[in-house]
């Protein structure tokens, strides 16, 4: 089954299509990851990268981002419709930091304990929240997950106090 | 008794900033509400779900498109019947009483009072929404008399409700929320004083001469002439209903209907919901009824793979929304509205398979399989229309300008055919600039500027190809200047 039957995306199928980093570039720094497997006509990625890190020729391809010129600041991750940039940095030791759109309530914060849910939505562990900022309401938070997460974790969910 | 209440006080993305409070009467009781409120939604709000009763069996009619499409909520309203609530806004003192089946129009209050204005203008744009603001501010900018009239009394059509950011190219609004394009160009349009604005103001049909009857409702209703050298229609599209057990029951809702409730008027349209079809449309509204704090149980596809775009379905996937396909709706269970309802797998010849139902206890069953020209302003008029699945329906046949068969009359948006909000503008952008010529004004410039467009649209934007099955809908119906012709004198088929 692809991901258009299951409404998730396996690495495997990320990786066919070109689409995971250079295991070297992630271990070097942050950088992000497009999930945007299908052609849609749409290229705000392009125009808000402020390296011009992010490629497309036609406004329905599949963006390419060159991990050379992408340091993972962010910028694009709460400005991307679709959701679909995930920032991973695995240059640090034992933790793997994801930064991730998130636009529900309670507001994220520093420090706060999630719940770290998988593409399937399923809950794979509790991750602290290290950063967290917005753009037009829709925050970037930064999460750190255990390291052998770092290509499952897709979402949190914060518990209501 | 303390009515219940399902306004949304917190909210992720929106600030529902209510107006002044105003009181008005639903059979006998008060009810409290805020201006900016269509009836309906401040009823909703305090708990009511029953707006109708069908004429034979007096089952329960509740709310469905929320959008003055369809007939569900038809009540009188100060003594006037088939009055769509939905689009109807509260007023101090008003008197509402449920209809309860079909009209007494004969002791209806007659309106005697109803005055008749005569306003001529270059350009008559039917419709508010992301193709008629586009297409009105365009031709403004030009310098172009125009009228524009909304049957809703708030512009922005369906973008007042959108919250999530738009796709598409950033000169078109790409990344910007949609009740924000709204409030944007809705802003614009009180900049010209070379439009004029009727809000209201449903056109009900168009006569000899290119004049557009609008009939404009509330306190002071106007029967509006509108002799225009030009007409825009730009009326939308309704959601399509589905067959099955129980489908009348309120509850079952279009799932723009529910969009209309939370994001509009930030009332929470229930607890717990099931949605069919995995269009964009249910996939977006799945997510944001997610972020107005309903579970979304499951979202059910007849086809065996999702309808919209893969991102949109990742979002819910992964907060934990099933997607069932092959699986589609059977019944809906319940007396005065949902409590339960049921699912079921299907096969690949689309007949549901033994021993497979599913059972969901949820108040909201919400369709969205599609959506369907609204056209009945062309047909009136008498445009030569055809037939298009891909199209949603049935369209008018036009010209690359956008000009359909009746000289002047130009289409835009999703009444040419289903598709979104940014080829919308687009189209909007077309016919206002074909009008522009029509009119006279502008010349060269506005020429080479229609050729871009065209070009971006056809052989860039629409080559997509998760949009070419729109595109090849839109190439059955339009055609030549020269085609066009033919048609006009029957000699084209």
């Amino acid at each position: 089954m692809s991901y258009k039957e299951k409404g998730y995306i396996t690495p495997e199928e990320l990786e066919k299509l070109g689409l995971l980093p250079p295991r070297e570039r992630l271990e070097k720094g942050p950088v992000v990851i497009a999930e945007c497997p299908e052609e849609i006509p749409c290229n705000i990625c392009v125009h808000v990268c402020p390296f011009k890190a992010i490629r497309m020729d036609k406004i329905y391809e599949i963006p390419r981002i060159d991990w050379d010129k992408c340091i993972g600041c962010g910028v694009c991750v709460p400005q991307c419709p679709g959701q679909a940039l995930f920032v991973v940095d695995l240059s640090k030791p034992g933790q793997a930091l994801i930064t991730l759109p998130y636009e529900f309530l309670p507001r994220p914060e520093k420090g706060m304990w999630v719940t770290l849910l998988n593409r399937r939505g399923e809950p794979v562990g509790e991750g602290v929240i290290v950063k967290a900022w917005q753009h037009d309401r829709t925050w970037a938070v930064t999460v750190s997950v255990p390291k052998d997460k770092w290509l499952e974790v897709r979402a949190i969910w914060i518990p209501e106090k | 008794m303390v009515l219940p209440d399902y306004r949304i006080y917190e909210h992720p993305i929106l600030d529902f900033k209510r107006g002044r409070r105003v009181k008005f009467y639903y059979r006998d009781k008060v009810i409290e509400a805020y201006e900016g409120e269509s009836i309906l939604a401040a009823l909703y709000a305090v708990g009511y779900r029953v707006f109708n009763r069908s004429p034979k069996l007096g089952l329960p009619r509740g709310a469905y498109c929320m959008i003055g499409k369809c007939s569900s909520c038809l009540s009188v309203v100060d003594g006037v019947p088939n009055t769509r609530i939905c689009v109807e806004p509260v007023r101090e003192g008003i008197h509402v009483e449920p209809q309860e089946g079909l009209a007494d129009i004969r002791r209806a209050r007659r309106q005697e009072n109803v005055e008749t204005i005569r306003v001529e203008t270059d350009l008559l744009v039917v419709g508010g929404g992301p193709a008629g603001l586009k297409a009105a501010l365009v031709a403004a900018e030009h310098g172009a008399d125009v009228v524009l009239v909304n049957d809703h009394f708030v512009l922005g059509g369906q973008l007042v409700k959108q919250t999530h950011k738009f796709f598409g190219s950033r000169d078109y609004f790409g990344g910007t929320r949609g009740f924000r394009i709204a409030e944007m160009l809705s802003k614009k349009i009180k900049e010209y004083n070379n439009i004029r604005v009727y809000t209201n103001g449903f056109a009900y049909g168009y006569f000899k001469g290119g004049v557009v009857g609008v009939a404009v409702h509330g306190e002071h209703p106007l029967n509006l002439l509108v002799k225009a050298k030009t007409v825009i229609a730009a009326p939308g599209a309704a959601e399509k209903g589905l067959d099955f057990e129980g489908n009348y029951l309120p509850g079952v809702m279009g799932a723009g209907g529910a969009q209309t409730l939370m994001n509009q008027y930030g009332v929470r349209p229930g607890d717990k919901a099931v949605v069919i079809g995995s269009g964009n449309v249910g996939l977006i509204i799945a997510y944001q009824l997610l972020q107005a704090g309903v579970k979304v149980e499951a979202l059910a596809e007849i086809l065996p793979r999702i309808g919209g775009w893969f991102v949109h379905a990742a979002k819910i996937r992964r907060l934990g929304v099933k997607i069932l396909t092959r699986h589609s709706i059977v019944r809906a269970i319940g007396t005065e509205r949902v409590e339960k309802a049921v699912l079921q797998a299907y096969d690949e010849h689309f007949h549901p398979i033994p021993g497979t139902e599913k059972e969901f206890g949820v108040d909201l069953v919400l369709i969205s399989i599609g959506l369907q020209p609204d056209t009945k302003f062309f047909a009136q008029a008498g445009a030569v229309m055809k037939w298009v699945p891909e199209a949603g329906g049935l369209v008018p046949i036009r010209t690359w300008g956008q000009e359909t068969s009746v000289e002047n009359l130009f289409v835009a948006g999703d009444a040419s055919g289903i598709e979104e909000a940014t080829t919308a503008f687009i189209e909007g952008e077309i016919a206002a600039l074909s009008a522009l010529l029509k009119l006279g004004i502008g010349g060269k410039e506005v020429e080479e500027r229609r050729g871009k467009l065209i070009d971006f649209l056809w052989n860039e934007y629409r080559m997509a190809p998760v949009v070419r099955r729109a595109r090849e809908g839109k190439l059955k119906v339009t055609v030549s200047e020269e085609e066009m012709e033919k048609i006009r004198i029957g000699e084209y088929t």
